[in-house]
């Protein structure tokens, strides 16, 4: 014989438990309509997995579980799916939430379904996945899904299965155990193995059960599990209650029965793991008391899950002037349905239809707590109810937590004591409900924050990252017009990296451009040389039309061109004139003026070389071709350049004794200056001359140039160059033109006045 | 040593004050440096009690700043998001009587609301985004938009800036997970809300009486 412990406090109301337990488990006819709530358990709302207008068969998978905490869901029996919406549910609140609803079509046709003839033989994970697939939530009246209760972390050492049903008027597990008791063992024998067989089994019952107490007895013979009887106190069949009274451990608050090693389960829970592991039936349906003086006929039914609670009335005779409170659940824990339409669920064990000298229409009016003190001598969880009502009602809800408001189980021993008639279940759940939408709201604002700080730190990032780039520009700016400032003694020192320094150096450069004088004059000199050796171009074009006897408009253009290119060569004269006294003093002018005053004599250097590589190529060119145009063409182009060559080395000559004398004279040294002079000078002079003066220096020119030719002539042949055809042309073609020069002489001689008038001419 | 004490007790005295409070001084510094507290830990708990809808009702721009100026002196009634339990939570913190809120500031509603885009009017101008404090709406340059119900904390900034006026307020449905139980009302109230037939005659209320009369 088993130790029994007790538990503190505890009340013994009224049973009401014979009504019921006249007749058996009887069953139903199929209900018009069947409604599944997607959400009978404890965690989170099955799926559905079936659509609008589907045939199902019985015991079909009609939704499936999602996430950890939850569980599936069958059809009842064979049907079609007429609706997956909305429907009033058995809650206290009233509200609606998703359902499916199945028309049966009557012929109760089961899907294919299988079990496992030896159970025992099976691993713990195959029978624990059966208990998952079958949508199995604890039917105590909790709904907490099965199969997670059935997985702890820890290592089981007792496992009670609970068949103590301590409530008023509730026989649905007495009936079971009376008449199931093989099916209850079986389940517990099957539990016992997905928890790893644990050493203690036991069952504890209530003694005012005899019957079921003797059918579990001789059920249970010899399969190791105890069967223990215990005195009748309510709520001895709360799950901590239970464990005190089997074991005289006291779970601590906050902590679940597993932590010590125990896990429970309701009778009628250990039965339907039986029926789903041996002939794989999903929880299809459940046994559920109607029961209550507004009822002619009180028992025990097979329910399926769905059937609505007026289809059970019905069937019992309900007397709905004589109810004047439907409940579901017992009297002590249970609540009012809003709706007769409401279906039985997992978690429905009564329908207690109160008439008015069970349950007045009116609670009788609640009066002021005399701290009389007798709610916490019933209170099985060892609180101070007094103290949490005050707490409560003044919500100061850090003061009803610090009194563990959260170890209240809600058994309703205290209301039944109150003798002021305070309904101090209700404001425990009104606390609860409140400490946890606090709770709830506390972290949601604290996400919020979260987000609201990482959003301001993405903002004052970027705010950042956009100084930080400005400043990086503006001393990128400065060190760079700091390194220009310092002189641009070493701009090699500086090797531009990023695309900003690039851009900033590039705007220090033009501003440097602007500021330092070095650089203007360098840049009025480089002007004077391109508009210099402009002139120079120009008047070489003019002289040559003046040589080929060109006349007219072209003429013209060509004198205009070297007009203007003369008073463009004027300007930049006097710019750089004006420019030079302004830093005349300046050391590095100075230098820069060095510089560009040494250049003169190189450059005429380097224009020689240039012209004599030019002209071997054309000569290269002329040997080559055969056309007698190009050769034409080509020869004159060699003629300029010989000319070209020719002044290049007369000035090279000229300015050979001029380049040693003393440098910082501007007005000898500059060379270019002296150079643009001479080319005025002789433009000059073109332009005075009169034709006839012209066609006389172009005779005397063609005359020497033959006789140069003549001479160079001679050395090819001597050496046997491939020259010589090419220079014998040239020479043909230089006495030809000097023959038509003569000519021109001649006939000019003769009609100079005409002449005149012509040139005269705008 | 014991003899110079007793010969000079004035001296003796004094030193031993003197080396004690050099003592006592070296550790109470090093403590403040060791154990310094950075920030002000009443601005946390503050804001730790506030609803961080970051809505700027309190004329703060947002729940920190509100937090800040709390623990500056300001006032505790301007959140009408948090309505009288932050007031409250607010008084027990700062052990101040709990005023009623401010009105000014707005009115507190208990029905939680969040801001929803009629997405077929939404033309993409990022106006919302860039207003929502959370980063509670998702989407992008002329692209629709849509707000995270679960993240949105009805704080109403995203409405205004909203040119083609298409962003509302609608109400958070109620579920039932989210149902909880309400407290029973005061042993006053109850009995004036029992049906005049269950309650005697004296009991009765004038306004009830003059029905009846009626």
């Amino acid at each position: 014989m088993r130790k029994i412990w007790d538990f503190h406090g505890g009340v013994h109301p009224q049973e009401n438990k014979r009504q019921s337990l006249a007749s058996g488990i009887a069953t139903l006819p199929l209900p018009e309509e069947l409604t599944l709530p997607l959400n009978q358990h404890t965690g989170a709302p099955a799926i559905p997995v079936v659509a609008l207008g589907d045939q199902v068969l019985k015991g079909q998978l009609i939704a499936e579980p999602v996430g950890m905490v939850s569980a599936a869901l069958h059809a009842p029996t064979s049907g079609v799916v007429t609706a997956i919406a909305d429907r009033q549910v058995p809650h206290p609140s009233g509200m609606s939430t998703t359902c499916i609803v199945i028309r049966p079509d009557g012929r109760d046709q089961w899907c294919d379904h299988q079990g496992l003839a030896e159970p025992l033989a099976a691993s713990g994970d195959q029978l624990l996945a059966r208990v998952r697939q079958a949508g199995i939530t604890g039917l105590g009246g909790a709904s907490f899904p099965t199969a997670v209760k059935l997985s702890p972390r820890q290592t089981i050492t007792t496992l009670i299965i609970n068949g103590t049903e301590c409530e008023p008027y509730i026989t649905a597990d007495d009936i079971l155990m009376r008449e199931r008791a093989e099916e209850i063992v079986a389940g517990a024998s099957i539990i016992a193995r997905i928890l790893g067989d644990p050493q203690t089994l036991l069952i504890g019952v209530e003694d005012n059960k005899p019957q079921a107490f003797e059918a579990l007895e001789a059920a249970a013979t010899g399969t190791g599990i105890e069967v223990v009887e215990f005195p009748t106190k309510y709520p001895s069949g709360g799950e901590k209650q239970l464990i005190e009274i089997l074991t005289g451990q006291q779970v601590p608050s906050g902590k679940l029965p597993a932590e010590l090693g125990i896990v429970c389960q309701n009778v009628g829970t250990a039965r339907a793991v039986y029926r789903a592991v041996v002939f794989g039936e999903p929880l299809i349906s459940r046994i559920t008391t109607v029961t209550g003086k507004a009822c002619a006929s009180n028992r025990n039914y097979e329910v399926l899950l769905g059937t609505p609670v007026s289809h059970l009335l019905a069937h019992s005779g309900f007397d709905p002037d004589r109810c004047t409170r439907l409940v579901m659940g017992g009297p002590m824990m249970g609540f009012t349905l809003p709706d007769l339409s409401v279906p039985v669920v997992k978690a429905s064990n009564c329908i207690l239809a109160c008439d008015a000298s069970e349950s007045p229409a009116v609670a009788p009016p609640q009066q002021a707590c005399i701290r009389c003190g007798l709610c916490a001598e019933a209170c099985p969880a060892t609180l101070l109810p007094q103290q949490l009502y005050w707490y409560s009602q003044a919500r100061d809800f850090d003061k009803v937590q610090a009194h563990d408001l959260f170890d209240c189980i809600e058994c309703g021993a205290c209301s039944y004591v109150c003798p002021s008639n305070i309904p101090l279940v209700q404001y425990y759940r009104a606390a609860k409900g409140e400490i946890r939408k606090l709770n709830g709201e506390k972290l949601k604002s604290d996400l919020a924050r979260q987000r609201f700080e990482s959003h301001q730190a993405r903002l004052e990032k970027a705010e950042a990252e956009k100084a930080a780039k400005r400043e990086a520009r503006r001393l990128a700016a400065e060190a760079a017009q700091a390194r220009v400032a310092d002189g641009a003694a070493d701009p090699g020192t500086h090797q531009p990296g990023s695309a900003d320094e690039l851009i900033a150096a590039a705007m220090a450069k033009a501003a440097a451009r602007k500021a330092s004088p070095e650089q203007q004059q360098a840049k009025l000199e480089r002007g004077l040389e391109l508009a210099t050796s402009r002139l120079a171009a120009a008047e070489s074009k003019l002289t040559e039309a003046h040589a080929n006897e060109v006349s007219g408009e072209p003429l013209e253009k060509l004198e205009a061109q070297a007009e203007e290119a003369r008073r463009k060569l004027e300007e930049a004269r006097r710019k750089l004139a004006e420019f030079k006294p302004q830093t005349s003093g300046d050391k590095q002018a100075a230098a820069v003026a060095d510089k560009i005053q040494a250049s003169p004599r190189e450059q005429l250097e380097a224009k020689v070389a240039t012209l004599t590589k030019t002209m071997a190529a054309a000569r290269e060119k002329l040997a080559a071709t055969d056309d007698d145009a190009i050769r034409a063409a080509l020869e004159q182009g060699l003629e300029k350049q010989r000319h070209k060559l020719a002044d290049a080395e007369q000035q090279l000559a000229e300015l050979g004794p001029e380049g040693d004398q003393q440098p910082g004279d501007p007005q000898i040294l500059d060379a270019a200056a002296a150079a643009i002079a001479r080319a005025q000078a002789r433009a000059a002079a073109a332009t005075e001359q009169s034709p006839a003066e012209k066609l006389e220096a172009s005779i005397e020119s063609l005359t020497s140039r033959i006789a140069k030719a003549r001479d160079k002539l001679a050395t090819a042949r001597g050496e046997g160059s491939e020259h010589v055809e090419v220079l014998q042309s040239s020479l043909d073609k230089l006495e030809a033109k000097l023959a038509s020069a003569r000519e021109q002489h001649r006939q000019l001689r003769d009609q100079p006045q005409h002449n005149e008038v012509e040139r005269s001419r705008p | 040593m014991i003899d110079l004490i007793v010969q000079n007790p004035l001296t003796a005295a004094l030193f031993a004050m003197v080396g004690l409070a050099v003592v006592f001084g070296a550790v109470l510094g090093f403590a403040a440096v060791k154990f310094k507290v950075e920030g002000n830990p009443i601005v946390e708990q503050i804001d730790a009690l506030l609803p961080q809808t970051q809505c700027g009702q309190c004329g703060y721009p947002g729940c920190r700043p509100y937090a800040e100026a709390i623990a500056n002196g300001d006032a505790i009634n301007k959140c009408p998001p948090g309505g009288q339990n932050t007031i409250s939570a607010l008084a027990t913190l700062l052990d101040v009587p709990a005023p009623e809120l401010d009105a000014e500031h707005g009115e507190a509603t208990d029905v939680k609301k969040v801001a929803y885009i009629r997405e077929a009017e939404c033309i993409g101008c990022t106006k919302c985004i860039q207003a929502c404090p959370v980063d509670a709406i998702l989407g992008a340059a002329k692209l629709m938009h849509t707000v995270i119900a679960s993240e949105c904390t009805g704080c109403d900034l995203c409405v205004e800036p909203c040119p083609v006026d298409c962003i509302e307020m609608r109400p958070l449905p109620q579920t039932i997970a989210e149902w909880r139980w309400e407290l029973p009302k005061p042993p006053g109230e109850q009995v004036r809300a029992l049906k005049s037939a269950d309650i005697i005659a004296t009991d009765r209320t004038g306004s009830e009486q003059g029905d009846r009369a009626a």
